[in-house]
């Protein structure tokens, strides 16, 4: 077994799954408060990496970039939230998951509206375009650092956020029983936009860290969207620290299943058959956990309603 | 109004029965590829409309069980192909693996996703689909990313042939109405009335002494199995397997045309697929000609962007005409349908 490629793998996984704990939060988030399955919260990570590309361009600055896309995606998130999802907040999942569908279409036509159907590249910023020698031998690019600090930080912001300040207080109480806060006085509407407008502010930041080490392009959120939905299943729906044991489980796994899984079969059968079946086993990795996770826990691992 | 409904589906389906005659008079066969896709997604939405509309289960991954069985008949097609083995082309067999095959799949997707409910439900169907997606993505062998063409088609023999359009055609009308003849007994047999009943009112059924766990997964089952001859008509028609047709957005494309036709009603699910490529079909054309009356320039982007309006089109018959065509020809509007 090599070391040296082992920690790189479990660096790479450590970080997929911290850009995936991004994306389930806000939408553990929304779901756990109002009740609303969101598939547009996809849309709002590509509109994450789009706006970082069209901000890098104008400033030439990667920094000044970040400044401007968080507010920027906060804005359409909560734009999208008066426009449309409030009507949606006491329909039944099915009216959700159209609308929101719907809302999915109507992005990528806007993207393409406005960017044009190419691809975009954001290059890497020159600060953080070198390499580290984090042991001797181990050399790991320092923006995949970069991301991994950050979004550590950005989690740890969302838990000073949720668990000690006053927003995040109404925020739990509306989370448990949303009609007793708006009767106590609380302007629930506005606290939903806020809390819609944090959960996009989060996918945006996810997407616009992605988008220099991937390709800006429509679409790019519809599949990152369904990998933390297994996120939520796993963690249970509407926790926040469900969500990141197994957004950090899920990256770990994929990304290193992905490394080491033929070498694994290999071991075990021929190479002809390894390098037919480890690929196709190895995307399928983590749904396989799913399933098992949900055969003994159908409520996930952590449960926000029961503790 | 009942009449209007009865008369209005019944012209639809003597429309569709007409299509193959009516294109090859106006000498213009892309229409019977349109409509033979169209009778495909039908079926597809049918076996959807089971769960969905009938059962209550919001599936969010019916485009596996229909990619499931165009690959039966991609890799029938592979191996008839590259390993001489001719009997890997019999239609026959095509098409009872395309039943069964998914069928089982869906059992057992099914098995451990109606343990959850509500929200959980959609998010397992939706996350076993693309597992499924990526399955066939990481299988090189059949095509992998860039999916299979195929050169030779299900063989029935002197039976049929696939490579002739009509016949192709009058195959998926004739499994259309067989796919709704068998829905229609399921449903208001005694195992369809369990399944609805568990919709509206799972616990009291469950106290009653109904195992309603088990009748939902067969239903689950039976809707897998169907979807399954759909997949298998979409490869004989596209003469193409790919994993694209597996894509989730194609799981959404077919609630959309369970919910626009009418959920829970037998020919809801036909009404959706035909108006659900109408749209996709003529929407763009429509677009651009509103935009010339209205004196637009530049109006070859209207119908470009034509998603930009389908999408909000989508929002509004969910929030206000949720029964759908069906619905409208009863005279429901509004959503308490």
């Amino acid at each position: 077994m090599n070391w040296i490629l082992l920690i790189e793998q479990t660096l790479n996984g450590l970080q997929l799954g911290l850009l995936l704990f991004l994306l389930a939060a806000g939408l553990t988030l929304v779901f756990g408060i109002m009740d609303l399955v969101n598939l547009a919260h996809g849309s709002l990570y590509m509109v994450g990496a789009y706006f970082a590309a069209t901000f890098t361009a104008w400033t030439g600055s990667f920094v000044l970039a970040v400044v401007l896309t968080l507010p920027a995606t906060l804005l359409v998130g909560a734009v999208v939230e008066v426009v449309c999802l409030r009507t949606l907040y006491d329909r039944d999942h099915l009216d959700q998951v159209l609308a929101t569908f719907g809302l999915i279409l109507f992005f990528n036509e806007l993207v393409r509206l406005v960017w044009g159907p190419a691809g975009l590249s954001v290059p890497l910023p020159e600060f953080l375009s070198s390499s580290l020698e984090l042991a001797p031998g181990l050399i790991y690019p320092s923006y995949r650092l970069a991301i991994i600090i950050a979004s550590l930080l950005a989690a740890f912001f969302l838990y000073w956020l949720v668990a000690r300040t006053r927003i995040g207080m109404l925020i739990r109480a509306g989370a448990s029983n949303r009609e007793m806060v708006g009767a106590l006085g609380v302007n629930i509407r506005f606290l939903f936009t806020i809390v819609f407008g944090l959960g996009a502010a989060l996918a945006g930041l996810a997407g616009l860290m992605a988008a220099p080490i991937s390709t800006v392009e429509i679409g790019m959120g519809e599949n990152v969207l369904i990998l933390a939905f297994v996120v939520i299943v796993i963690g249970g729906i509407g926790s926040i620290r469900g969500a990141f044991v197994s957004a950090l489980l899920i990256g770990l796994i994929d990304t290193v299943g992905r490394a080491f899984l033929p070498d694994v079969i290999g071991g075990f059968f021929d190479d002809e058959f390894a390098d037919a079946a480890a690929p196709a086993l190895a995307s399928m990795s983590i749904y396989l956990l799913m399933a098992v996770i949900l055969a003994f826990r159908p409520e996930g691992l952590f449960s926000a309603r029961n503790g | 109004m009942q009449m209007i409904r009865i008369g209005f589906i019944a012209l639809v389906m003597l429309a569709l029965a007409v299509v193959p005659v009516v294109a090859t008079a106006i000498d213009e066969p892309f229409y019977v590829s349109l409509f033979t896709r169209m009778l495909v997604l039908a079926i597809a939405a049918s076996s959807l409309n089971l769960v969905l509309g009938y059962g209550g289960m919001v599936s969010f991954g019916h485009a596996a069980y229909l990619g499931l069985g165009s690959y039966v008949v991609g890799i029938g097609f592979y191996h008839a192909a590259n390993d001489g083995m001719e009997w890997a082309l019999n239609g026959w067999l095509h098409l009872a693996l395309a039943i069964i095959i998914p069928g089982l799949v869906a059992l057992l997707i099914g098995a451990i996703s109606l343990r959850t409910r509500g929200v959980y439900f959609i998010m397992i169907t939706l996350a076993f689909s693309q597992m499924l997606y990526y399955f066939f993505i990481g299988l090189e062998r059949y095509g992998g990313d860039d999916g299979l063409s195929l050169w030779y088609l299900s063989d029935f023999g002197s039976v049929m042939d696939m490579n002739d359009d009509s016949q192709l055609y009058y195959l998926a009308y004739g499994l259309l109405v067989l796919v709704l003849f068998v829905l229609y007994r399921l449903v208001n047999s005694h195992f369809g009335m369990v399944v609805r009943g568990a919709k509206s009112n799972e616990r009291r059924l469950m106290a009653v002494g109904f195992p309603t766990y088990r009748y939902r997964l067969v239903a689950f089952g039976i809707s897998g199995a169907i979807c399954g001859i759909a997949g298998f008509l979409m490869a004989n028609q596209s003469e193409f397997v790919s994993t694209s047709e597996m894509h989730w957005v194609h799981s959404g494309d077919l609630i959309v045309m369970v919910v626009l036709g009418g959920m829970g009603t037998l020919f809801g699910p036909v009404l959706g697929a035909v108006g659900f490529l109408m749209l996709e079909q003529y929407l763009p054309e429509l677009m651009e000609g509103v935009c010339h009356i209205i004196g637009g320039d530049r109006c070859g982007i209207a119908g470009e962007y034509w998603k930009m309006v389908f999408g909000p089109l989508l929002i509004l018959i969910v929030l206000f005409a949720r029964g759908g065509i069906d619905g409208l020809l009863q005279g429901k509007v509004g959503r308490n349908v």
